[in-house]
């Protein structure tokens, strides 16, 4: 990731801005959804094989997006906080870094009788409505109209917020890039947040995200949310299997269809920093999108308490004024 | 009609109150509470909960939009009979109005089917803050030159 001034900042946030005005446009009929416009993609655990091709792709494809961390670090205060640094270890393969945006998690199980090993390709689950782009201070982290969740890299302070409120603690922080470096480094932003961002540059263009287009098993299917829910369910009442993803978290543009339900599996993988689990998920906005309606009821209710306690008042006042008169 | 009427004196301290509040729970949704040990605190552990900080954010908002409506219907029905506001009054409400707008625009970017384009976002969330530290620091010169909202007619 090269080091950014305000010019290229401004720059890129205005392109920003005129990329997703313009991605609804670019892509093919294939994979734009009609509407809505949010495009969701299924992965078919029974197909994945684990060959690491869709993580060999990913890495490769957005090798430009990763991070180039200028060292020394900048000495942070208080002392409690840490650096974190994966640039010495871009090969991991076996958990979620900023170098790595999916990865294979396996679980072996039980099917029909048959102990089986099945891998699972994991990453951002791109949350309808993702509360790492709800509760980002700075909108660094944004949804996209397409679907995507998506972090800026030019903008994000790395507070690591978005990994605290996200139910999968997905993005992953690298110290000594972005924007902090430019502002107030020893005291406030600690680098930048880095997860899957679907390849949007290349929805953008039409071409799908490149783990979709390498896997030779065609484990995963991208289009319109909708048709890709039902898809899902077909897939899981021709195989006796489960959906994961439909409504977590109030519903994901990532779903997962098993043929194990995902208690099973969310027992059967490893679990931890950098590896998501496959619990249930409540909407985590549920009630800060219910508060929000009292918000329109509010002033209405404080206007009607006013006019119950000064009405009398205000109809003296207005008897003594035209007496007056 | 009380002399103190704008606002009533319960309403004033209420007002202060959720200001203070929201001030609080607003700089708590930048990871600063934590860093800075202040969550460390016996009884402030709350201030590094996100989620917890955004919900009373919310229901802050709620009460201020309350007291917005009862003081203004309150002064258009009776308090301007007796008093006028002052210029500091104006520039209050012009900040208020501004930190309200950018905070509406904020929730409705957090209701699951809105979204907004990436420098609209950007705009609205720093302005957001921008908008309330002005108006934290344009509050403490009117305290300390003791400006108030309203000012008896002549």
């Amino acid at each position: 990731m090269k080091k950014i001034s305000r010019r290229s900042f401004l720059k890129t946030t205005l392109a920003a801005a005129g990329a997703v005005g313009a991605s609804g446009l670019a892509l093919p009929a294939s994979v734009q959804g009609a509407d809505p416009k949010e495009l969701a993609t299924l992965i078919d655990i029974r197909k994945c094989v684990g060959c690491e091709a869709c993580v060999d792709a990913c890495k490769e494809v957005n090798a430009s997006k990763f991070p180039e961390p200028e060292k020394p670090f900048p000495k942070m205060y208080p002392s409690r906080v840490r650096a974190a640094d994966w640039s010495e270890k871009r090969d991991v393969q076996d958990r979620l870094t900023p170098y790595t945006w999916l990865f294979i998690q396996s679980a072996t199980v039980t099917i029909n009788g048959e102990e089986q090993t099945l891998t699972i390709p994991r990453r951002c689950m791109h949350c309808q409505n993702p509360p790492c782009a709800d509760l980002c201070p700075w909108g660094a982290a944004r949804k996209l109209e397409n679907g995507i969740t998506r972090i800026d890299a030019d903008i994000c302070m790395g507070g690591n917020k978005c990994k605290v409120v996200c139910p999968w603690k997905i993005p992953e922080r690298q110290t000594g890039v972005g924007l902090y470096l430019d502002l107030l480094p020893s005291l406030a932003g600690n680098g930048v947040m880095f997860k899957c961002d679907r390849c949007y540059n290349r929805i953008e263009k039409g071409e799908p995200p490149a783990c979709i287009e390498e896997c030779p098993e065609d484990v995963q299917t991208i289009g319109p949310r909708d048709e890709i829910v039902k898809r899902a369910y077909a897939v899981a009442k021709e195989i006796g299997g489960y959906v994961y993803g439909e409504t977590e978290n109030g519903g994901t543009n990532t779903l997962y269809v098993s043929p194990v339900p995902f208690e099973t599996l969310n027992k059967a993988i490893e679990k931890g920093p950098g590896r998501p689990h496959f619990k249930a998920v409540e909407d985590s906005m549920a009630h800060a999108d219910n508060l929000a309606k009292a918000m329109i009821i509010a002033p209405v209710a404080g206007a009607v308490a006013a006019v119950g306690r000064f009405y009398k008042a205000a109809k003296s006042v207005s008897e003594t004024d035209g007496k007056g008169e | 009609m009380q002399e103190d009427f704008f606002p009533e004196r319960l309403i004033k301290r209420f007002y202060l109150f959720i200001l203070f509040l929201m001030s609080i729970t607003g700089f708590g949704q930048m990871p600063i509470f934590k860093r800075y040990y202040i969550a460390d605190i016996p009884g402030l552990a709350w201030l590094a909960n996100f989620y917890f900080t955004h919900y009373v954010h919310y229901i802050g908002a709620i009460l201020l939009f309350a007291i917005f409506g009862y003081c203004i219907v309150g002064y258009l029905l009776v308090g301007r009979q007796r008093f006028r506001l002052t210029g500091s009054a104006y520039i209050r409400i012009v900040l208020l109005t501004a930190i309200a707008g950018t905070g509406i625009f904020r929730v409705l970017k957090n209701l699951p089917d809105i979204v907004f384009s990436p420098g609209f976002t950007m705009f609205v969330d720093i302005s957001h803050l921008i908008f309330m530290m002005i108006f934290l620091l344009v509050t403490a010169v009117f305290l300390v030159m003791k400006t108030g909202w309203l000012t008896l007619r002549q």
